[in-house]
């Protein structure tokens, strides 16, 4: 503006770098203890300084996993964390996109009921009905598969709120065109409805995988076999023994690639991220 | 709410509902409900014989003064991750809304943490600050400084609220960028030429400008306290030292889980069923009519 001088501007820059170097310090350190020793950093000595164990850490870490009781792979936990966040992300964006399409498109008995049953659980995460359904994942015999990892987390309005916004604003012409082309109601979908949502379905894909891979509460409390854990709850499963013989380049190496494939779809995707978070805040 | 141009069928719209129709009644309703029943009613030590007790779990659980230092305990905890989160967002929001060099790099460089995990938040940073090999504790005893939130509440406590703050400020930092860019810059100049200075700019035309922005977050950070803290919390201290890190969430699922109290546990999810409904009505009901000037 008027009296931008410089010093305002080395001051902003200043500022920023401050704020970047607090956002990132604790990502580092992590990095940082996940290449040295585990006795130097037992000792509280560890250095800010990169050690020389990268390669063999990760390496223990990936396909051996720590050698106290938790003997299981962290790539297997990755594994299971990553079939699970894409289960959330495309199994909540198919059944809303089809149900949004419904309620949008057709008149029938009963649509605005439908509407709001499906409304309401905007409102309340599943940690505050956490012990029933635990029951009925149980009762359904879905404990330890990836079935009950994710369902309980795809009942949720977010995505079908979302899709029914953009298909308001879609012009009637578009429709009216199909038809004249003799197209039915799933023709109309497939061909016209679904190319034109490509961007929404990206945005919230970018979204619903970061919530889906951070899961924690639900899947802790539903896996019980150590091949079935995700990489959050190895973390925490890895911390559990002695504080003594926590072997802490593993869990920071763990806690690394815990965040490299969330950071990175953000980083990487961050025009569709910024939009996805956005529009399913509204 | 509904298009003009429709189309008419019978069976397909049903069949178009029912897959998220099924999911969200029995992952949904069906355990929101069970929730409740429970709520009202009392299992025996052995969980032999269950029966109705009208209030009870809730009258115990008022009576009780645990429960109400949880709740206090809650919404300290909620305020001092909204204030310090929104605060620090908001800073290096208005310092990366000025034309920069580089204002894009500076923009990665602060939403990563996004994607952070609560539990990996909470193993950060308890290795940061562990008493014995944290990296940061060195530094605090060499102040003098009788560090070590193992043992110390207040000092779990704290560390609890930095790590949920830190974690937070990247989602308050992109939602106060996209309040700052819609604010008309044509406002701005014109009380730079009624001569209002780069500060007092800030605090009678952004800041005002603003406040929209500033409640929804607010009311998201106090959701996010709530809930999402659960991960922080179970890696970092497991609501402990005593109870100086329990939480309602937190609280939940140690009844429940832990002491096998489930009359209690559902009791309490359903006053924070309660709590997140009206602090969702709230945010809808100012989001609609929005906190302008």
């Amino acid at each position: 503006m008027v009296e931008q001088e410089g010093f305002r501007r080395y001051v902003a820059h200043i500022i920023l770098w401050i704020g970047i170097a607090i956002v990132a310090f604790p990502v580092y350190v992590a990095f940082i203890a996940s290449t040295q020793d585990n006795a130097l950093i037992a000792n509280g000595q560890m250095s800010l300084l990169p050690g020389g164990h990268f390669f063999e850490v990760y390496y223990q870490t990936i396909f051996v996993g720590t050698s106290g009781s938790t003997r299981e792979p962290v790539g297997n936990m990755m594994l299971n964390s990553l079939i699970m966040a894409i289960m959330v992300a495309v199994g909540k964006i198919a059944i809303s996109i089809i149900s949004a399409y419904a309620i949008v498109y057709f008149r029938f008995p009963f649509r605005m009921p439908i509407f709001w049953i499906i409304f309401i659980t905007l409102m309340l995460p599943v940690e505050v009905r956490i012990y029933p359904t635990y029951k009925i994942v149980a009762d359904l015999h879905m404990l330890d598969s990836y079935a009950g990892l994710a369902l309980p987390l795809i009942a949720s309005a977010t995505a079908t709120l979302l899709f029914r916004q953009f298909f308001m604003t879609v012009p009637d012409e578009l429709l009216e065109a199909s038809r004249i082309d003799g197209a039915g109601p799933l023709r109309f979908f497939w061909d016209t409805l679904l190319p034109l949502s490509r961007t929404n379905m990206a945005a919230l894909f970018v979204i619903l995988f970061i919530l889906g891979w951070n899961q924690y509460l639900w899947p802790l409390l539903i896996t019980t076999r150590d091949d079935m854990q995700t990489i959050q709850i190895g973390i925490r499963k890895m911390m559990t023994t002695n504080d003594a013989l926590t072997e802490w380049p593993i869990v920071m190496a763990t806690a690394v690639l815990a965040m490299l494939p969330p950071v990175f779809v953000v980083v990487a995707m961050q025009k569709l991220f910024v939009r996805g978070l956005v529009e399913t805040e509204k | 709410m509904q298009k003009q141009a429709i189309f008419k069928s019978k069976l397909l719209p049903y069949a178009l509902v029912a897959p998220q129709l099924a999911i969200v009644l029995i992952f949904f309703y069906w355990p929101a409900l069970q929730a409740v029943i429970q709520s009202f009613l009392l299992q025996d030590a052995f969980g032999l014989s269950v029966s109705f007790v009208w209030f009870d779990n809730y009258v115990e659980l008022f009576s009780e003064p645990a429960y109400f230092e949880t709740v206090v305990r809650t919404f300290i905890f909620s305020f001092a991750i909204a204030a310090s989160s929104l605060s620090v967002a908001l800073l290096l929001a208005v310092m990366a809304d000025k034309p920069l060099r580089g204002g894009a790099v500076y923009r990665t460089l602060l939403i990563w943490p996004y994607a952070v995990a609560p539990p990996v938040v909470g193993v950060l940073w308890v290795f940061m600050l562990h008493p014995s090999l944290g990296v940061l504790s060195r530094y605090l005893r060499a102040a003098g400084i009788e560090w070590n939130p193992l043992l110390d509440g207040d000092q779990a406590a704290t560390l609890v609220i930095l790590a949920a703050a830190w974690k937070q400020i990247s989602y308050n930092f992109l939602f106060f960028l996209a309040g700052l860019a819609a604010i008309p810059k044509s406002v701005l100049e014109a009380a730079a030429i009624d001569g209002a200075r780069p500060m007092r700019r800030f605090w009678t035309v952004t800041f005002p400008l603003l406040s929209p922005t500033i409640f929804f977050l607010l009311v998201v950070n106090i959701v996010y306290a709530f809930f999402d803290t659960f991960g922080i919390i179970d890696t970092m201290t497991r609501g402990g030292p005593g109870k100086s890190t329990e939480t309602l969430v937190y609280k939940v699922y140690n009844d429940g889980l832990i002491g096998g109290n489930l009359g209690s546990s559902a009791a309490q999810s359903v006053i924070l069923m309660i709590m997140v409904i009206v602090l969702t009505g709230i945010q809808f009901r100012f989001v609609e009519r929005k906190v302008t000037y």
